[in-house]
C-alpha cells in the first residue's frame, strides 16, 4: 500500500489506540489542532478529550506526567513537538523515566513512548534544527530508535508498546513526506537493517540521513562502486554485530550522521568497529556529520551545513581511493 | 562456484599449515579425494574434499597458516568448466583516474616496513591477510593513500608469488608435533571432564570361546593373515552397538545425532607419548580379515603423522585396549563430540566361578563402558555391556 | 647364522618398529615386552618381521614360548 511517512505515523497511532484503551496521546497541539504535523488529525473528534489530551506549553509538566501515568499502568504516548523542546523535559526522561525500574528496586516500570520531531533541513533555523539522538543513546534505561523509513514509520510505534521500559522515537522532520509502498512493516527494535546491499563500501546511518546514503550509493554505483548502506534503525542498544559483520565484508566505512561531529554517534560507531573489528578495516573510516556551527536559516547555508550526498561521495571515494 | 575451507578436523583444531596441494587448477576432484596436505596439531592430514567438481583456484599456498572455515579453493562444477576461468578481480581496484586526486598518490613506493624509522603505512585488514597468506610485506608496494598498503595491494602480492614454485614446506618436527599432540588432548579431555557428566560401568568377560576360535582361525593362516584379539573385540563392541544406537553418535548444541554407520575411534599410542583415535570405518559391515588389515594400516600411518581428515572427524565411539599394558580396568574419558568410550583391560586366567558352581581358572577380560549421562543412563550402559558379553561368547558370529 | 647375526637381525627388526630402541641396552635375558613398550600389534609386526626377513614360520602356538631375546634367537637359530 502506498503511503507517505505522516500518514504511516498516523496509521500506527490510530492502530495503538483503537488496540489497547490503556494508550493514550497527550502532548502541545495534538488534539483540537491535529498535531502540529498533522498525524494526529481527527483523533480528538473520534477518541475524545480524555485520551488525546492537549498539554500546555510545559514540557516538564506533560512529559512528567506521562511518566506518572505510565507508573500508574497507562500506556502514554508523549508527543514532543521537536527534541529542542524536549530539553526542557531531560529531567522527566533522563532522571526520571530511565531510572524508575532501577530506583524502585524493580517495583516499577515505565512503559512511556517519547515520540518527538528531529533534524534540520526544513529552514526552521538553529533552535528548532537539531539532532539530539545521542544525548538520550547515552542513557540506559531508555531505547532509542530512528524510524528511517515509511514502513518502520508504520512498524516502530506498535513494536515500542510491546516494551515495558520508556522508548524514544526520534521521526525525522525531512521525511514525513517521504512516500513508499508498504507490505510488511511489522518489525523488531533490535536489529539494523540492511538497506543495500553492496560489497565495496559500508555507509552506515540511519533516521533523516538514510535517503541521502542511498542516493549517494545509487550514484556511486554509476562509477562502478558497490556501496552497503546499513541502516542502524535502533540507536540504543546499538546493533553492534551488525555493523563489524558489515565492515567484515567490505572492510571500508562511512558513516553519516546530522548530530554535530563532536561526541556523535557517528563517533560511537566508529569507536566500535575500532574495538570489534580494527583488523577487518582497509581504509581509516570516515564520518560525515554536520558542520560545527547553528544550523542556518538560509537555505543555501543550512545545506552546506547538513550532510549531503555529494559529501558521501566524496567521503566514500577517500576510503575506497578511487 | 563453491567454495573449499579448511574444515575442522576436531574439537581441539582451529587452524592448519598448508603443506602441499595434492591438486591442481583444472583438476576434476571427486567427493573424498584428498586434495591438500594440511599439518595441524595432531599429524599432517591429507584433507578430503566433500563435494564432486573441477579445482578452479587455488587461493591457500603452501606454507600458509589457514584458520578453520577459511576459503582454500574454489571449485566450479564439470559443465562450468568448460569455460575459460578468469582470476576473480580483487573487489576494489585502485579504479585508475590518476588526475583527480594527485595529492593522495604515493611519489614513491615504498619498500620497506620502516623508512628513516617511519612505520609504513599498512591497513589492519592488509596486515592480517598479509600474515594469513605468509606475505612479507617488505615487498609489497603500496597503492593506497600516502602510499598504504591495502587489501588489494597483499592480494596481488600473494597472486604474484604463487605463481614461481614455493620452497618445500617443511611438517613440523617430531618435538613440536608431541608438544602440540599434548596441548590438543589437554583441551579436548579438560572440556570433555568440564562438560560430559560420565558415568562408568565394568563387566568381567569370559573368554575362553573366543580365544579357542581365534586360536583356531589363526592356525590355519600365515603369520601375516593372523587377527588380534583386539580387533575381535572391536567387532564384538560394533555389533553390541547395533542394538543401542543412543552411545553411537554426537552431542552438539546440546542435541544427540545417532550416527548411521559404527566407526570407531581406536585410541592409539605414539611411541613419542601422546595418543590418537582416529576411525576404522564402518566395523560392522567388515569380516575380521579386513579389519585386521585396516587396522594395521591405520596404526602405521597414525605413527607416521600421515591420517586422512575424515578418520580424525568420523569416529562416533572410542574403543582404548590397554590389556598389552596389563591393567584390569579402565575408566576412560569420553573424545567430545562423541558420547561414550568402551575400555578393555588384559585378557588373562582369573578365578571364576562356572555355571555349574565350580571354581576354575578363566581367561576373562574387564569391559568397561564411559557414557555421557546427558544421552543415556546406567540401564542402557548396563544392557550395552550385557550385549557385548553375549558376542565375545559366540566369536564365530562375529 | 650365529647367535650374533640373529641376535643383530632380531635387534634391527625391533628398530623398525620402536626406533627409539638401543641394541645395547637390552637385556637378552629379560623379558623383552618389559623393556620395550610393545602392543600386541607391534609385536605381531615385529614378528611378521622376522618371517619376512628369516623365511621362518612362528605358529601362534608358538608365541607364548617367544619372551626374551634369548627365547627368539634360540627358537630361530633352530629354525634359519
Amino acid at each position: 500500500m502506498r503511503m507517505s511517512y505522516r500518514e504511516a505515523v498516523r496509521a500506527a497511532l490510530h492502530e495503538a489506540l483503537v488496540a489497547d484503551p490503556r494508550v493514550f496521546l497527550m502532548g502541545e497541539d495534538v488534539g483540537r489542532y491535529g498535531g502540529s504535523y498533522a498525524m494526529s488529525k481527527g483523533f480528538y473528534d473520534e477518541f475524545g478529550p480524555d485520551r488525546i489530551r492537549d498539554a500546555p506549553l510545559s514540557e516538564l509538566g506533560f512529559v512528567g506526567a506521562g511518566v506518572g501515568a505510565a507508573m500508574g499502568g497507562m500506556r502514554p504516548i508523549v508527543e514532543v513537538m521537536t527534541v529542542n523542546f524536549s530539553l526542557l523535559a531531560l529531567d522527566q526522561i533522563v532522571n526520571m523515566a530511565a531510572l524508575y525500574r532501577h530506583m524502585s528496586g524493580g517495583q516499577f516500570s515505565v512503559p512511556v513512548v517519547f515520540r518527538m520531531a528531529t533534524g534540520a533541513g526544513r529552514q526552521l533555523a538553529a533552535q528548532h534544527s537539531h539532532s539530539f539522538e545521542n544525548w538520550y543513546a547515552h542513557v540506559p534505561g531508555l531505547r532509542v530508535v530512528a524510524p528511517g523509513t515509511v514502513a518502520d514509520a508504520r512498524g516502530m510505534l506498535p513494536a515500542a508498546l510491546t516494551y515495558s521500559d520508556p522508548v524514544v522515537i526520534f521521526e525525522h522532520v525531512g521525511l514525513f513526506n517521504a512516500e513508499d509502498d508498504v507490505e510488511e512493516w511489522r518489525c523488531d527494535l533490535e536489529r539494523a537493517a540492511i538497506r543495500r546491499p553492496g560489497t565495496d563500501v559500508s555507509i552506515i546511518t540511519y533516521g533523516g540521513s538514510l535517503p541521502k546514503a542511498l542516493s549517494a550509493a545509487a550514484s556511486l554505483a554509476d562509477e562502478g562502486i558497490d556501496a552497503e548502506v546499513v541502516d542502524l534503525r535502533v540507536l540504543r542498544p546499538l546493533d553492534r554485530a551488525a555493523i563489524a559483520d558489515t565492515v567484515r565484508r567490505t572492510h571500508r566505512v562511512v558513516v553519516v550522521d546530522e548530530g554535530w561531529r563532536t561526541g556523535s554517534l557517528a563517533g560511537e560507531v566508529v569507536a566500535g568497529i575500532a574495538e570489534d573489528c580494527l583488523y577487518d578495516l582497509d581504509a581509516p573510516p570516515r564520518r560525515v556529520c554536520s558542520e560545527e556551527v547553528p544550523v542556518p536559516y538560509a537555505k543555501h547555508l543550512e545545506d552546506a551545513a547538513l550532510p549531503q550526498s555529494d559529501k558521501i561521495v566524496a567521503a566514500v571515494k577517500e576510503v575506497t581511493h578511487a | 562456484m563453491r567454495e573449499f575451507t579448511l574444515p575442522s578436523m576436531g574439537a581441539d583444531m582451529d587452524q592448519g599449515r598448508l603443506i602441499e596441494w595434492l591438486v591442481a587448477p583444472g583438476d576434476q576432484v571427486h567427493k573424498g579425494q584428498a586434495v591438500a596436505v594440511v599439518d595441524t596439531a595432531k599429524a599432517a592430514i591429507e584433507v578430503e574434499i566433500w563435494f564432486d567438481g573441477v579445482v578452479a583456484e587455488l587461493q591457500a599456498v603452501p606454507g600458509q597458516m589457514i584458520p578453520v572455515g577459511q576459503i582454500m579453493a574454489t571449485i566450479v562444477a564439470s559443465e562450468e568448466a568448460t569455460l575459460p576461468v578468469a582470476p576473480p578481480e580483487p573487489v576494489v581496484q585502485a579504479r585508475a583516474v590518476p588526475s583527480e586526486r594527485p595529492a593522495l598518490r604515493p611519489v614513491a613506493s615504498a619498500s620497506h616496513v620502516e623508512i628513516g624509522g617511519v612505520r609504513r603505512r599498512v591497513s589492519p585488514a592488509a596486515r592480517k591477510l598479509a600474515d594469513e597468506r605468509g606475505v612479507d610485506l617488505a615487498g609489497v608496494s603500496g597503492t593506497g593513500p600516502l602510499g598504504a598498503v591495502t587489501l588489494s595491494d597483499v592480494e596481488r602480492a600473494a597472486a604474484e608469488r604463487a605463481s614461481v614454485p614455493a620452497p618445500p614446506v617443511e611438517a613440523a618436527t617430531a618435538a613440536e608435533r608431541q608438544a602440540l599432540v599434548r596441548q590438543a588432548i589437554a583441551s579436548a579431555m579438560s572440556r570433555s571432564k568440564r562438560e560430559i557428566p560420565h558415568y562408568y560401568l565394568s563387566e568381567t568377560i569370559p573368554m575362553a570361546r573366543a580365544i579357542d576360535w581365534l586360536a583356531a582361525e589363526n592356525a590355519g593362516r600365515s603369520i601375516s593373515e593372523r587377527v588380534l584379539m583386539a580387533v575381535v573385540q572391536l567387532k564384538a563392541v560394533a555389533r553390541a552397538l547395533d542394538g543401542f544406537p543412543q552411545l553411537n553418535g554426537f552431542f552438539v548444541d546440546g542435541v544427540f545425532q545417532p550416527a548411521p554407520t559404527v566407526h570407531i575411534g581406536v585410541a592409539i599410542a605414539l611411541r613419542q607419548g601422546g595418543l590418537l583415535a582416529p576411525a576404522l570405518h564402518d566395523v560392522a559391515a567388515k569380516d575380521l580379515s579386513q579389519l585386521m588389515r585396516e587396522l594395521a594400516d591405520l596404526v602405521a600411518r597414525t605413527r607416521a603423522a600421515s591420517l586422512r581428515s575424515s578418520e580424525l572427524t568420523d569416529p562416533t565411539i572410542t574403543v582404548t585396549n590397554l590389556g598389552d599394558q596389563g591393567v584390569e580396568t579402565v575408566f576412560g574419558i569420553i573424545s567430545p563430540p562423541q558420547v561414550a568410550l568402551v575400555g578393555f583391560g588384559r585378557v588373562a586366567p582369573r578365578p571364576w566361578v562356572t555355571e555349574d558352581g565350580t571354581l576354575a581358572a578363566v581367561p576373562t577380560v574387564t569391559a568397561s563402558l564411559s557414557a555421557d549421562h546427558r544421552v543415556t543412563d546406567g540401564h542402557t550402559g548396563a544392557m550395552f555391556l550385557a550385549s557385548l558379553y553375549d558376542w565375545l561368547q559366540r566369536p564365530e558370529d562375529l | 647364522m650365529d647367535d650374533a647375526e640373529l641376535r643383530s637381525a632380531v635387534i634391527a627388526e625391533l628398530r623398525t618398529i620402536a626406533p627409539e630402541v638401543d641394541g645395547d641396552e637390552i637385556r637378552d635375558d629379560r623379558p623383552l615386552r618389559r623393556q620395550v613398550d610393545l602392543d600386541s600389534l607391534d609385536w605381531l609386526n615385529f614378528l611378521i618381521g622376522l618371517h619376512q626377513r628369516l623365511a621362518v614360520e612362528i605358529p601362534e602356538a608358538d608365541y607364548a614360548q617367544l619372551v626374551t631375546v634369548d627365547d627368539l634367537v634360540g627358537y630361530l637359530k633352530a629354525r634359519v
